[in-house]
């Protein structure tokens, strides 16, 4: 294999494991590391530079990178990444002065948000300060779109949302509730605003044309159900209730039933327990609640009596699953009725665009979702910019963030004149946390302890009304511990070839054997020859230049480093140091006026 | 933070010996030898050898005397007997041990200095006595631990990091110990843990006194240009004669070999060790041929290194006494210390 080369940023970024795995790329273990430190209010801000609403996602995110992280590997269980990012919202104090605040002076320019959730309010949270006139328009009476209609007050409650919502809001946005745009053509044409932007989710929740479907008023479709239940417009639902559908909308579907009075809820799932879609933490909240997931049970019709729905006929299904984890079909080897008084589909949701014509420039695909460049997160028609869910189908608010950053840099630079395809890229400074003989400024003590245990409202207490928060945040002892969990990835291991006098100290000392002095090779062969088994082809392989006494060289697998230092600790030359990664993400407002230095556009 | 233990975290993946046992469960406390020290790995080494012959923790002595060497049975097996000794007293206290069960496999550690100096009487007399044990000297070429003045095993002319070159002759244990009849000399180097493993595999396994005399650069004080004890210096002269595999006793012998290059050699146990000629000039079951041999590269500035001297023939130290297979330390107080009236009658025969 070449020497790697770790000036490429993405390098040490991917050993950042939930970093990396972020679509937002927050710096989680800089912000555990302050947490570490009571730092509250810095871990708030360094979360807020990349996802925007800590204190939402600290509740409600669909933490990719928790799966992604290394721990989880060296052990069973990830750091709690998410409910630590709570933990700096819920203490952080006051830090309004390092919020952002409206503009010196306003630049000119008109730019139209369409709808008022997150990767709206993320544009607006990047553009506003710069000069931009922001302009949102909501079809709700209130902001925080889908946050705030699908999601349940037990899970975020409405302060949450609003205080983060606000000082977005509170740089100078114009927001208009109530204001749908019926047609995006008038809206282009009124050549009111130098850009548009759209951030609409995808609203409309999948219907199940089954017999029976619209000959009762007690099928609900669950995210229009959940918004009814979050305007209170529905307040009461029947005794027995089945959900249709085992994804994350179901779960929130089946606890916010059990608050609304219903006793027993049945979630229905096509197939078995490992395929369902919902995120294993939800179902976990949903099963110690008393709801019952019943397997293998396929829709097939309503039982409607006297035009009154009394149940719903199931297929029950047999699944194969294939050695590479792949399930059938399935086959049906059964039927079965379960009587209910309500029945709420929750089997997923659809972008819809009715509102924008279809002969204006902006192309849409066989899905009928409009063709959105993934990098530019522009469409077909020049300065009318996606993201969300709008853009490439229903995925979750961290995504939306993400994509909302993406857009905020292209609309600068749109409206700039400049290339948008031209993007400013990203970097890594590396710095080393040696402070002297055995010192090291970062915290490299291995915790042994296991994953920290969400305390959780009373289960008699928490089904009283819907405002009741059911997860009451880490106490301050979990957070010690937690905290320490953290392997701190991004504190590197940094080698130079030319120090090593291959004294196998780093290797006699190293806990996990990831590191092997040996002939080079190619990467399949490599692999073969280390120290301990490398099978995770995910993980990459670091290949020193040649080692100066015997033209050897040094391998470390990436894979299940603990990061702990003792590799630079052990070593007699310097050649191995611990050095901190800070990736450098570019924002738009890191651009400043780009037009003055961008020669390349 | 400051300095740390090792993390108590093991590869999920890692591999296990026949008690289920991976090899950090062999491991002692964290060296506090120089960071790059040769003897944490052989350190190392160690670790990796009882793990692979599966010995039971409890089933180990680690013995040593004084020096940075002496102070290294502390980083490995935590769960062993242990008995770290005077200044060159390590032989004599493990004759004591083994004498008094033989039931323990024995492992010195010493240095030059605790071997070559101080406890030269002692190393040589352990020699003869054909102690069954594993003897490793972790040599460097000075005493680390007072600073860097020249040991007894300083080659002429190494040079000093501050001071004038070395004007004595220097002792070499190897060549010492197949002239007193040691049964299993060795010499191995601790950059090369793939010659160096096996090599304390077989030492540990042989029925007699096994030397493995280990070039071991002390990284502080003999590790800069001009010694001849320098991890560079080793690597350059480095002449390798003979490398080794341990065949444990149930594991047949698959692989093909050229008779003439690799000569097989049973140990008492039925395990054996493979050994394989890198010079085929070289014999190592001859006395004369191996000193004629070490010699000659030794002049020519080399430093020979494999399995140097073997001879399986050799009665250990019990066997030699004609001792009982129980081990002392089980007899009943009565079998093994005559009463007295016993006496009495012995010294009747006197009188």
């Amino acid at each position: 294999m070449k020497p790697t080369d770790t000036s490429n940023p993405d390098y040490f970024h991917k050993v950042v494991d939930c970093q990396w795995a972020c679509p937002a790329h927050t710096d989680v273990p800089l912000y555990i590391r302050l947490i570490a430190q009571g730092k509250f209010g810095e871990a708030y801000l360094e979360n807020r530079k990349s996802n925007v609403f800590p204190g939402i996602l600290g509740r409600v995110c669909d933490r990719p990178c928790e799966p992604a992280c290394r721990r989880g590997r060296v052990e069973e269980k990830p750091v709690a990444i998410c409910r630590l990012k709570r933990v700096a919202a819920d203490n952080r104090g006051d830090i309004s002065e390092h919020l952002p605040k409206p503009p010196v002076a306003e630049n000119g320019k008109k730019i139209a948000l369409i709808g008022a959730g997150c990767a709206s309010l993320a544009v607006a949270n990047d553009l506003r300060p710069m000069g931009y006139s922001v302009t949102i328009f909501e079809a709700l009476p209130t902001t925080g779109g889908l946050m705030r209609t699908n999601i349940p007050r037990f899970r975020l409650p409405p302060e949450v949302l609003d205080e983060e919502i606000d000082c977005i809001l509170d740089t100078g946005v114009d927001l208009k509730l109530n204001h749908p745009i019926e047609s995006m053509k008038a809206l282009l044409d009124s050549k009111e605003f130098d850009a548009v932007f759209v951030g609409t989710g995808a609203p409309r929740g999948k219907n199940l044309e089954i017999p029976g479907r619209y000959d009762s008023e007690r099928i609900h479709i669950g995210i229009e159900w959940l918004e009814s239940v979050a305007f209170e417009h529905i307040e009461t639902i029947g005794e027995r209730v089945l959900i249709i559908g085992v994804g994350n909308t179901a779960m929130d579907c089946c606890r916010t039933s059990l608050r609304l009075g219903a006793k027993d809820v049945k979630v229905m799932a096509r197939k078995p327990r490992g395929f369902f879609k919902a995120s294993d933490w939800e179902l976990e909240d949903a099963e110690e609640e008393n709801v019952e997931i019943l397997v293998n049970h396929s829709p097939k019709s309503f039982v409607i009596e006297d035009g009154k729905l009394t149940g719903m006929v199931f297929e029950l299904m047999e699944y194969r699953v294939d050695d590479n984890g792949r399930i059938d079909r399935g086959t049906v080897v059964g039927e079965t009725v379960i009587p209910c008084d309500d029945v709420i589909l929750a089997i997923g949701q659809d972008n819809a665009f009715p509102w924008i014509e279809r002969d204006i420039g902006i192309e849409f695909d066989e899905w009928d979702c409009p063709v959105v460049d993934e990098k530019t997160m522009m469409c077909d028609r020049d300065g009318v910019f996606f993201g969300g869910d709008a853009a490439f189908g229903p995925k979750n608010i961290i995504w939306a963030v993400a994509h909302g950053h993406e857009a905020a840099i292209s609309i600068h630079r749109y409206l700039s004149g400049l290339d948008i395809e031209n993007r400013p890229p990203r970097g890594v400074t590396l710095s080393s946390q040696k402070m002297g003989m055995h010192e090291w400024s970062y915290s490299n003590y291995y915790e042994g302890a296991e994953r920290r245990i969400m305390p959780h409202v009373d289960l008699k207490e928490r089904f009283k009304n819907l405002d009741i928060e059911v997860e009451l945040g880490f106490t301050a002892e979990q957070v010690a511990k937690e905290v320490e969990r953290c392997l701190n990835c991004d504190i590197q291991t940094v080698f130079t070839d030319k120090l090593c006098i291959e004294c196998d100290a780093c290797l006699d000392v190293c806990p996990v054997d990831c590191l092997t002095i040996t002939q080079n090779g190619e990467e399949a062969d490599l692999r073969t020859r280390l120290r301990a088994p490398a099978p995770n082809h995910e993980q990459a392989l670091f290949v020193s230049g040649e080692l100066p006494h015997t033209r050897r060289v040094m391998v470390k697998d990436e894979d299940l480093c603990v990061h702990c230092g003792l590799c630079a600790e052990r070593c007699p030359t310097g050649a191995w140091d611990m050095q901190r990664s800070t990736i450098r993400l570019p924002y738009a407002s890191d651009e400043g006026d780009p037009a003055a230095t961008d020669t390349a556009a | 933070m400051s300095y740390i233990p090792k993390p108590k975290v093991t590869h999920p993946r890692a591999a296990r010996n026949a008690l289920g046992l991976t090899s950090r469960d062999y491991e002692g406390a964290v060296s506090t030898l120089c960071a790059g020290c040769g003897h944490d790995s052989v350190t190392a080494a160690i670790v990796q050898s009882v793990f692979e012959l599966d010995v039971e923790p409890h089933k180990l002595g680690k013995m040593s005397g004084i020096g940075c060497s002496s102070k290294t049975p502390a980083y490995f097996v935590s769960q062993s007997h242990g008995f770290n000794s005077v200044h060159g007293r390590m032989p004599s206290v493990t004759t004591g041990a083994y004498a008094a069960n033989p039931d323990l496999m024995y492992i010195g550690v010493s240095g030059d200095g605790d071997s070559l100096s101080i406890g030269v009487g002692q190393f040589v007399h352990a020699i003869r006595r054909n102690l069954n044990m594993c003897y490793i000297i972790e040599n460097n070429g000075v005493y680390g631990l007072t600073k860097g003045q020249f040991s007894a095993s300083a080659d002429i002319g190494s040079k000093p990091k501050k001071g004038l070159p070395n004007q004595q002759e220097p002792i070499d244990p190897v060549s010492t110990a197949i002239s007193l009849g040691a049964s299993y000399v060795a010499r191995s180097f601790s950059g090369d843990k793939e010659q160096l493993v096996p090599l304390i595999k077989g030492a540990l396994k042989h029925p007699g006194f096994a030397l493995v005399d280990v070039i071991s650069p002390c990284v502080t004080f003999n590790d800069h240009e001009g010694s001849t004890k320098s991890y560079e210096h080793t690597r350059q002269f480095y002449h390798h004669v003979t490398g080794v595999d341990y065949i444990p006793p149930a594991k047949e012998i698959v692989a093909e070999y050229d008779k003439g290059s690799v000569m097989p050699v049973e140990l008492h146990d039925g395990s054996r060790i493979l050994l394989r000629k890198v010079d085929d000039r070289y014999d190592p079951t001859s006395r004369a041929a191996a000193f004629k041999y070490l010699r000659e590269h030794f002049n020519a500035g080399e430093i020979t290194t494999g399995l140097l001297y073997i001879d399986e023939q050799r009665k250990e130290m019990h066997e030699l006494m004609g001792n009982v297979e129980v081990p002392f330390a089980e007899l009943p107080l009565d079998s093994l210390r005559p009463a007295s009236g016993e006496l009495e009658n012995i010294l009747k025969r006197y009188r």
